[in-house]
């Protein structure tokens, strides 16, 4: 499977660093980082989700978290408080009614917060784009950092969605946002 | 089956005459018509008759005719578990005219009375607590009805400065489009893939002969 990280480092620049980091750690033991990159590693080590499930995509998003993909070895767990969870997943058809009570979800997680749109409805309204109950895609409500197309999306791509968000959370790379 | 139903609905037709106004069996189902202001004696009866014994209420709708007068359907679907049958009521109604509530008689009217009102605006009088149960709160229109745009009038989104949700009218990137699956090339032969071999097959034979 692509998405499974090879448990031995598979360049020899890798297996170079790797060998001269534990060359280190033997004969001094402490190792020294920038303080952004160690707490961008930390953030990015220890992402907890919210589980907004709106619709079917929700069960998708389940689907991530459980053996096959199994989201939580990339410390991404499900976190069903805002207070304490750094992502909101949207996964499903975001309706009027339901957008106020999105919003207040999202004031209450903390900083430094982001949102993973999933699939067509939450991105843009999708099959329901014409309908006069459905919010025509959740960033009119949240800023969102990914967007994650399909209908629902597979697992596979809601994890792709999480890595790049990780990517992105690594390439920006502030303290406060 | 379709004896039995017949048999029912003598049986009502029978004991509830002047309020029952048509009966009919198609497709296995037993419909049967009735008026507004004769609905809660009918359902009453059709819930405690013993050949009936109707005691659930499976779900209250509304149908909208724009074309007709009285423009509402509302109908009724019951259920009797122990003699399992099933019976479907109508009754026509309009916009002002309302109809009794069946909540006396069948608890879980209620909600299915508040949904009937919600997306198509048919009034039911004496209801414990008639208000919208789906659409948005502050929501205007009955959705449901045929003279209801799709995209309904008004689109929200969250207003930065104001910091709350605020409604907008709709404005549309694009129209909706309907396809209606024609060719757009005129002429086109009306032949599904795969059934010209069945006309060659039949065009052998002849030729032969």
């Amino acid at each position: 499977m692509g998405v499974i990280t090879p448990a031995k480092p598979n360049t020899a620049a890798e297996a170079a660093l790797s060998r001269a980091l534990n060359d280190e750690l033997a004969d001094k033991g402490f190792v020294v980082a920038q303080l952004d990159k160690l707490v961008t590693w930390a953030r990015t080590g220890s992402m907890w989700g919210l589980t907004f499930g709106l619709a079917c995509c929700g069960v998708e998003m389940i689907h991530c978290w459980m053996s096959r993909y199994d989201l939580d070895r990339f410390g991404f767990a499900p976190m069903p408080s805002p207070r304490a969870a750094d992502v909101m997943i949207v996964a499903g058809t975001l309706t009027n009614k339901m957008a106020p009570a999105l919003r207040k979800v999202y004031d209450q997680m903390a900083e430094p917060r982001y949102v993973i749109s999933m699939g067509s409805c939450a991105n843009g309204g999708g099959y329901y784009h014409y309908s006069y109950s459905v919010v025509r895609g959740c960033d009119r409500i949240v800023p969102v950092d990914v967007y994650v197309p399909g209908c629902p999306p597979t697992a596979e791509a809601l994890l792709y969605g999480v890595l790049q968000l990780q990517k992105k959370v690594r390439r920006t790379g502030t303290l406060v946002r | 089956m379709s004896e039995a139903l017949k048999e029912l609905a003598g049986h009502i037709a029978k004991a509830q005459m002047g309020v029952v106004s048509k009966t009919e069996v198609r497709l296995g189902e037993l419909m049967i018509e009735t008026t507004p202001d004769k609905v809660i004696a009918l359902l009453t009866y059709l819930r405690d008759d013993p050949k009936c014994l109707f005691k659930q209420l499976i779900d209250i709708c509304g149908v909208d005719w724009p074309e007709r007068e009285k423009r509402f359907d509302v109908v009724y679907n019951l259920l009797s578990v122990k003699l399992n049958q099933r019976i479907r009521v109508k009754l026509m109604t309009d916009e002002t005219r309302p109809v009794p509530s069946a909540a006396p008689v069948y608890s879980s009217a209620g909600w299915f009375e508040r949904e009937t009102y919600d997306l198509y605006g048919v009034w039911f009088s004496d209801h414990p607590d008639l208000r919208r149960i789906l659409t948005d709160y502050g929501f205007e229109g009955h959705p449901l009805r045929k003279d209801f745009p799709l995209t309904g009038f008004v689109e929200l989104r969250w207003d930065d400065v104001q910091k709350r949700v605020v409604y907008e009218p709709v404005k549309l990137a694009q129209e909706f489009r309907r396809f209606d699956f024609l060719s757009p090339w005129e002429g086109a032969p009306k032949v599904l893939p795969g059934d010209e071999k069945a006309q060659e097959t039949a065009a052998a034979p002849a030729k032969a002969n």
